[in-house]
């Protein structure tokens, strides 16, 4: 569904992304794992077109999207939830989630939308009218997941979804990210949160600064003693 | 008592007209960062053309009115496709010159065309007024007018900010440009309805202030741009509804100036107003430190 070939992306002179081949298949969940500033983020930023790789190509269900806008590439269904939330803070939560289906205007099946995210995240729906900067870490993660659900991703890229968040939230979290799959959506996860991410993922990636070092089957990096010291701490 | 009416009055209609312009300003920053001072002088091309309208062409007040909002919200659109887009990522100061480059080029472009006199604005509403307090406060027609029409285009501006696909795309832009284009959102198209926006309100101001003073020439922009700057400070930039409070705060100020003999310094008093609030409120009167922008 999503390869990436040979991908480099700088900032600047520095060089963030080396040389990364990452693929994610229909239906899975794929992690990718590392310390603070190993280039996971980079790596979403550029997979929606927030960034611009200065090699290599990106093909999303066979066609090259690297030259595209982020605003193009979420119309062919990738949706990204970037780290730190990023909700509109300003505005309710209805108008948050309206904001996810800007690029849809088939309304009829928009309102349905609304709902399955409602029913996804009870709490949200309590609090519709309210305005998002006002929710709690945890209310604001679901908001800023179930907006990018109202575009109908194909795939969904998560940055860092438990970060800042209590235990017991994180878990809850996950528990709808492996529903939100369940359902049909490709998910690639960005975790610090390697235990978590690894938990619930189909298959892994871990990357060192900006190069991916190893690719394999979650449970068995789990389990490996000598790659939870080297690159998970 | 009556003195209080008939200048209340008066300073709400300045005010009107500063607000109108205030709102261009902050909702340019608010999308982009940029104090466009490019902006008085937009409000001094629709001046111009509501007076070529309405005196070469015989067109009605309103009429006149849209065509000039027309007229300068295309110009917005251009000043920003060709100024301003190239510079989107440069330093701010950059924009900031050019944007100031803008203005003196609007400013001398008029003159060379139409002269450095001033015109006579026609007399295009009927010179009818009603009278309050034994004939002590005068509400003239031109008042209604320029209130009237400032409500209905505030109203509106809120209504397409709060209600319209768009306007929610502009406010989700102003506070995180980034996170409104993963949501879809063509953030060149939502700049350029801004500067559309802004500017036709500036022309609004423009032609409203033209049947007020019945005076326009091109460089009447810089002084009340400068103010209705001023203006969208004082509310807290980027933020709609501090344009409006800082309009009117400040027509009404600069009126009571004016009217206890002071209209030498009412200029003086607008800054000296601006300087003692950003002490006080650094981000403005409705600025917030974590700001709704738009």
């Amino acid at each position: 569904m999503l390869e990436l070939k040979n991908i480099d992306v700088f900032y600047g002179n520095i060089h963030a992304l080396k040389n990364i081949c990452l693929k994610v298949n229909q239906g899975e969940i794929v992690t990718l794992v590392g310390a603070n500033g190993a280039g996971k983020s980079t790596t979403l930023k550029t997979i929606s077109g927030l960034l611009k790789p200065k090699r290599g190509e990106i093909l999303f269900n066979g066609g090259s999207i690297n030259e595209l806008n982020a605003s193009d590439i979420v119309k062919l269904g990738i949706s990204h939830v970037p780290e730190g939330r990023r909700i509109f803070a300003n505005m309710t939560v209805m108008e948050n989630l309206e904001m996810g289906a800007f690029i849809r205007d088939d309304s009829k099946n928009i309102e349905e939308d609304y709902e399955k995210v409602f029913s996804l995240f009870p709490r949200l729906n309590e609090r519709r009218k309210q305005i998002a900067g006002t929710l709690s870490g945890g209310e604001q993660q679901m908001l800023a997941i179930g907006r990018a659900l109202m575009s109908k991703p194909k795939l969904l890229l998560l940055d860092e979804p438990s970060m800042g968040l209590a235990p017991l939230i994180v878990k809850e979290i996950f528990s709808i990210i492996k529903n939100i799959n369940a359902l049909g959506t490709t998910v690639l996860l960005v975790e610090q949160n390697a235990n978590m991410a690894l938990n619930i993922a189909n298959r892994a990636y871990i990357i060192k600064n900006g190069v991916i070092e190893l690719e394999g089957d979650p449970k068995v990096l789990l389990n490996d003693e000598s790659i939870k010291k080297a690159y998970l701490g | 008592m009556e003195q209080v009416f008939q200048q209340m009055i008066n300073g709400i209609s300045l005010g009107g007209i500063y607000a109108l312009m205030a709102l261009g300003y902050t909702m340019v920053y608010g999308i982009i960062n940029l104090i466009n001072f490019a902006h008085g002088d937009i409000y001094m091309v629709g001046a111009y053309v509501g007076f070529a309208l309405t005196t070469f062409f015989n067109i009605g007040f309103l009429p006149a009115l849209l065509i000039s909002m027309a007229a300068t919200s295309l110009l917005g659109i251009i000043i920003e496709k060709i100024a301003y887009k190239p510079l989107r990522k440069s330093p701010r100061i950059t924009a900031l010159i050019t944007a100031i480059s803008i203005s003196l080029l609007l400013q001398y472009t008029m003159m060379y065309f139409v002269g450095p006199q001033t015109r006579t604005f026609p007399e295009v509403l009927e010179s009818k007024s009603l009278k309050f307090l034994n004939g002590n406060v005068i509400l003239d027609v031109k008042n209604i007018y320029i209130i009237a029409i400032t409500l209905i285009l505030m109203i509106a501006l809120q209504f397409i900010v709060r209600k319209t696909k768009m306007g929610k795309a502009m406010r989700a832009s102003s506070y995180d440009l980034e996170a409104a284009e993963l949501m879809g959102v063509n953030v060149n198209k939502v700049i350029s309805f801004t500067f559309a926006m802004g500017s036709a309100l500036a022309g609004a101001a423009g032609v409203l202030v033209g049947i007020y003073y019945n005076t326009i020439n091109p460089l009447m922009g810089s002084l009340p741009g400068l103010k209705a700057f001023v203006a969208a400070v004082l509310g807290g930039i980027g933020a709609i509804p501090g344009a409006v409070l800082g309009g009117f705060s400040l027509g009404i100020i600069e009126t009571i100036v004016s009217a206890n003999g002071g209209s030498v310094f009412k200029d003086a008093v607008a800054f000296l107003i601006l300087i003692l609030v950003l002490l006080v409120r650094p981000n403005g009167l409705l600025g917030k430190t974590a700001k709704e922008k738009v």
